[in-house]
């Protein structure tokens, strides 16, 4: 496929982020650059001098809601794309209202609790929506250990093992593969769609 | 028995396990895991009562802080 005829398809897209922190802003930066139709995303955070490590934000923007910068930033990029945001906390009653005219999902939050939430709800409220998650994103190195695993309409993309600490925080190259990993396989969906379970068996 | 567990054939001695043998059997030990069967997401109060049979697909993923 070209990239124009790439672009034609993608345009008629929507997809849906969780979140605008180190996976949510990267990814849809990605998929923005791409030429994906509209992303809705969602976060109540701001921007944070800890944030700027890893998430698509700039020094003058510390303080803004991230939500607004990330739209302002992906309006810069790609002014084509249509950005919803939503200034919230996202929770098991608001996201399905929120995410259920999209295509895909892409789980992007920080708080392994707040992913568990994210995956039952829209596993029993949103079950044909592709759900593409991040877990296991922290430290450096070890680029292998990342991975994308499937079952059914669920996508599982890092290493599932490195839990953010002191000693091991979140930095751009770890976090920015998943996220890239994250728009990758929303490509996937939306390009293949004769695309078979087995490309992502163990 | 034989099950699907990961995507892998794994082989146990006994003919039914409950989620939670399985998963101690299998040291998931992680604080917050997802567990589908045969497709289903399991809630963790099920973990107790449900019973992975012969021929049964297991997922067990983990969840972890970070993003």
């Amino acid at each position: 496929m070209t990239f124009e005829e790439i672009k034609s398809i993608l345009k008629n897209h929507t997809v849906g982020i969780a979140g605008a922190g180190g996976l949510g802003s990267n990814c849809a930066v990605a998929l923005s650059r791409v030429g994906v139709g509209k992303l809705i995303i969602a976060d109540f955070d701001v921007v944070n001098e800890t944030n700027l490590n890893r998430q698509y934000f700039f020094k003058h923007q510390l303080g803004e809601k991230k939500v607004s910068a990330l739209k302002n930033n992906i309006n810069r990029i790609n002014p084509e794309t249509e950005i919803i945001i939503h200034d919230l906390k996202l929770n098991e009653n608001n996201l399905v209202n929120i995410y259920k005219d999209c295509d895909i999902i892409v789980e992007a939050f920080d708080i392994a609790e707040m992913k568990q939430i994210i995956i039952e709800t829209c596993m029993s409220k949103l079950p044909d929506k592709p759900l593409i998650i991040g877990s296991g994103i922290a430290g450096w190195g070890k680029s292998n250990e990342i991975r994308i695993r499937q079952s059914e309409n669920l996508y599982i993309c890092g290493d599932e093992m490195t839990e953010t600490s002191t000693q091991n925080p979140p930095l751009a190259p770890r976090v920015g593969i998943v996220a890239n990993m994250q728009a990758n396989t929303v490509l996937e969906i939306l390009l293949n769609t004769n695309h078979k379970d087995e490309d992502y068996a163990e | 028995m034989k099950i699907t567990l990961n995507n892998t054939e794994e082989t146990f001695d006994k003919n039914e396990l409950t989620i939670s043998d399985l998963l101690k059997l299998s040291n998931f030990s992680y604080k917050l895991i997802i567990v589908k069967v045969n497709g289903k997401l399991l809630r963790k109060e099920a973990y107790d009562n449900t019973i992975v049979k012969d021929g049964d697909d297991v997922m067990v993923l983990h969840l972890v802080t970070g993003g």
